[in-house]
């Protein structure tokens, strides 16, 4: 939870730099006492080096004992240092960060202790390839939010784009068309969501909560009724194969992670660049964001409100359509009944924790990803931990962030409430 | 302040409401939550309260029985078309409607009339069984399509309660399927793990399951009190916490069955399960008047208590509630811990009265259900037990239907959602069948809640 940048300097008052020191003791205190001292005997190994690489990068072997002792005695000074100085926001940023990667790296030292090596740039590929949906989703909560409509049908966005990319993939043998048919599955959606919202006034999180059930009783319906019984024509796509950019793809460790995958990673960097810029940096976002806290005021100045609301939810349900998509021709292929699983939901909290900002989205959404990583390479390499208990983290985490510990984020002033005009 | 007047089921006749999004429509609407949020941010921090009755109107108001009523059949003549248009049978007859336009409309209306017919059988009475027990079959028989409808608007009735009794306290309670889980856990380890006399094992099984569901709930209800977490993230967020408890818990050799591998747990003990209601052919079990007499128990509750008045002026309005000397925070706290018991009392009466074991798939969609009952219902007690007969007796068509005609019993989940979609946009309905408006404005009365958070 730590990685997430602090974004919002206003409020940053004397009670949460104590929370947030005292934060970094206790996980400093864990690394120490929990995953220093009850580490199995033996050495944790990670490797870097997938099959096949151009340049090899040696195993790094680690004895748990002194390393997470090590990083958990960093952690609780640099805690104590939070707590009592009044730092300036990058040395916080760089202390959160460090007491985060030390958290993490105790972690995996403890989890990996005399066990087969852990193969850490495949974790951080299936971190990625996790992160994808949860990303794009909640770009489309932002997308929505930010101009005033509450977005929870992000879970049933991901549903459909997942459902009419992997039939259309199919039925035309084009992934190209499958991508497209999945962004608009979801866009379909969102118009529902909007016109609903919008248009009838209907609560947000009532349409949104029965939207995803819609969308879910749907896809299943049509799961059995025409994907099973035509498997071969209706549900065999293939899948996106890795692109890998020359030069980037190359370096070691980071190129295999960010630089070769499958287009939807590179399709998420553009959608993250484009709707932060948009966002932020243009006289569109201040728009729609003018519309998102204060319409009555927007509309004064000549801003069409609902017109506004209609256009962004539909983008939102566009992207989020994408997300879906890489659930099924960005993965696995095949589509399977409630694919989604419950990351639009993820998705959501990413949005929520990342304070309605699309890089604080995305920070949460790679944690969060990674926790879903974790979960299968542990499984993997044989950790008795329980992967039950890793999966449970993103939304333990989020409850923690709306409880207030780690800061609140602000949602947009008008957020949830239908506009009519005066 | 606030005159809160009653209606005849509870429905709160118009509060006037000082800072609220309710306004006419006339009049510039997100002027009034826009300077009420700035001008008390300490209240709104507290917990949404502002927008707390516009979620409470939404769900009680603008819509009548009439719309109702058109809205369960909109929905189910989309879900025939669906049916029909998704039959190959039908598709193929349609790829030659021009030569023979009649084939073409009588196999869409044959594919879709017996789809219905199998759910009408399987759901109320099957003229098969009534023959047949003319001829010497089994009586029992008759009553089973009854008896199904009845099982499954069971836990129904139990978590759609749980959803309209924080409705009316203006909460939106998605978790249903978490504090379902929190009863199941509870009532079944004590069913399966603890040894008590016949009666009192059931009876402590399902209060153990209320008690499981209400410590769900409490979580939620203090965390809003307590820092003004919105409830509905916390809730969606708790219901995978739950759902990942629970597997994990099926993955302790304590509540894993001896000799198996797979997450399942033991058999709850013979003095644990919910007594049958009409002897062992039909599944119709206690469960069902525990339901009932929950649904009595929350209308007494709403209607005769101070508690249930105090809740319903908390959720009108919870600024008048805070001047009139009410906590709306304690009122927070009060009612989810009973609407959390309620869902785990659900929960109680699926592992007691019908699947006996836990499995990680127990709680089903069950709580996500109970979201369209509490709706379909108008969040009254009354009319959550109708709303969840109806889509008992459309689960158990259902799986009927689908073991007769092989159409999926997805489709149900689509007209229950299709159902609910037309009931919260009355404007909708209206203009599908050509009604006149309501009185004017009637939008305006939808107003809907942000995060508050």
């Amino acid at each position: 939870m730590t990685t997430v940048p602090l974004l919002h300097e206003e409020g940053f008052s004397l009670d949460r730099q104590k929370a947030f020191g005292g934060l970094f003791v206790a996980l400093g205190l864990v690394d120490i006492f929990v995953f220093g001292l009850l580490a199995n005997p033996g050495d944790a190994v990670f490797t870097f080096t997938l099959t096949g690489a151009a340049v090899n990068v040696p195993n790094l072997s680690l004895a748990p004992g002194p390393v997470c002792e090590g990083l958990g005695a960093l952690s609780v000074v640099l805690g104590v240092a939070y707590a009592v100085f009044k730092l300036s926001k990058l040395p916080r940023g760089v202390i959160s960060a460090t007491a985060g990667i030390a958290f993490v790296m105790s972690f995996l030292c403890w989890a990996d202790a005399g066990l087969v090596p852990l193969p850490f740039v495949s974790l951080m590929q299936a971190t990625m390839l996790a992160a994808i949906p949860l990303i794009l989703g909640a770009l489309s909560g932002c997308l929505c939010e930010r101009s005033g409509v509450i977005n929870i049908a992000i879970e049933g966005q991901l549903l459909l784009g997942a459902f009419g990319a992997a039939v259309i993939a199919s039925a035309f043998g084009s992934l190209w068309l499958g991508l497209i048919t999945g962004s608009l599955a979801g866009g379909l959606l969102a118009a529902l969501l909007a016109v609903f919202a919008i248009r009838y006034m209907v609560d947000q999180i009532i349409v949104g909560v029965v939207l995803n059930v819609f969308a879910s009783g749907l896809t299943g319906y049509l799961y059995d009724q025409a994907l099973v019984p035509y498997q071969n024509r209706l549900n065999s796509p293939n899948t996106f194969s890795p692109i890998k950019i020359p030069v980037l793809g190359d370096i070691p460790i980071i190129g295999p992670i960010l630089f070769d995958s499958t287009i939807f990673l590179y399709i998420t960097y553009a959608m993250l660049a484009l709707v932060h810029i948009g966002l932020f940096k243009t006289r569109w976002g201040l728009r729609v964001r003018a519309v998102g806290e204060h319409p009555t005021a927007a509309d004064t100045v000549g801003i069409r409100v609902l017109w506004t609301r209609y256009r962004n939810v539909l983008l939102g349900g566009l992207v989020a359509g994408i997300g879906g998509a890489s659930l099924t021709i960005g993965s696995v292929g095949s589509f399977g009944k409630d694919i989604s699983s419950g990351q639009g939901y993820i998705a959501l909290a990413a949005m929520i924790f990342g304070r309605w900002t699309p890089l604080g989205a995305t920070g949460a959404a790679l944690f969060f990803g990674f926790t879903l990583g974790l979960a299968n390479v542990l499984g993997t390499i044989g950790s008795p931990i329980p992967s039950d208990l890793l999966l449970m983290i993103p939304y333990a985490a989020t409850i923690v962030a709306v409880t207030g510990f780690v800061g609140r984020g602000r949602p947009p002033r008008a957020d949830g409430q239908p506009y009519v005009k005066a | 302040m606030s005159e809160h007047t009653d209606g005849g089921d509870g429905t709160p006749v118009n509060p006037s409401v000082p800072t609220t999004a309710r306004a006419a429509p006339e009049s510039p609407v997100p002027e009034s939550p826009v300077t009420a949020t700035g001008a008390t941010p300490a209240a709104a921090r507290k917990g949404g309260g502002i927008s707390a009755h516009a979620l409470l109107n939404a769900v009680l108001e603008g819509n009548s029985a009439v719309v109702t009523f058109l809205a369960i059949v909109s929905a189910i003549v989309i879900g025939g078309l669906l049916i029909a248009f998704t039959s190959p049978v039908v598709l193929h007859a349609w790829s030659k409607v021009f030569s023979h336009p009649a084939t073409a409309f009588s196999q869409a209306w044959t594919i879709a009339a017996s789809a219905y017919s199998a759910m009408f059988e399987g759901s109320i009475l099957n003229p098969h069984t009534v023959s047949a027990a003319f001829h010497g079959g089994s009586t029992a028989a008759i009553f089973n399509p009854l008896s199904e409808t009845a099982v499954n608007a069971t836990p129904l009735i139990l978590s759609g309660l749980s959803v309209a009794l924080a409705f009316r306290a203006g909460l939106f309670n998605i978790g249903a399927t978490g504090q379902f889980i929190g009863g199941t856990m509870v009532a079944g380890w004590i069913g399966f793990a603890v040894h008590l006399p016949v009666v009192i094992h059931v009876v402590v099984a399902v209060i153990g399951g209320f008690a499981g569901g209400a410590l769900v709930g409490w979580f939620v209800g203090d965390m809003k009190a307590r820092t003004g977490a919105h409830e509905v993230i916390v809730t969606i967020m708790l219901n995978y916490v739950m759902e990942f408890l629970l597997l994990y818990l099926l993955g302790l050799t304590v509540f894993r069955q001896p000799g198996r591998t797979d997450p399942i747990s033991p058999s709850v003990a013979a003095n644990a399960t919910l007594p049958h209601l009409a002897g062992s052919n039909l599944r119709i079990n206690a469960g069902f008047l525990v339901a009932l007499a929950a649904a009595g128990a929350v209308w007494w509750l709403l209607n005769r208590t101070t508690v249930g008045f105090e809740l319903r002026t908390v959720g009108a309005n919870p600024s008048a509630a805070r001047s009139a000397g009410m906590s709306p925070e304690r009122t927070w706290v009060v009612v989810m811990m009973i609407a959390g018991g309620l869902a785990g009392l659900a929960g109680a009466s699926v592992v007691l009265g019908t699947d006996f074991q836990l499995t990680p798939q127990i709680y089903g969609t069950y709580g996500i259900d109970a979201i369209t009952v509490a709706l379909l219902g108008r969040a009254s007690p009354g009319g959550v037990v109708l709303a969840a007969l109806l889509y008992g007796s459309l689960h158990a068509g259902g799986i009927q239907m689908q073991a007769q005609t092989q159409i999926p019993v997805d489709i149900v989940t689509v007209i229950q959602a299709l159902i609910v979609l037309f009931v919260a946009a009355p404007p909708l309905v209206r203009e599908i069948f050509h009604l006149r408006r309501r009185g004017a404005g009637e939008g305006g009365q939808l107003l809907a809640q942000g995060w508050g958070s």
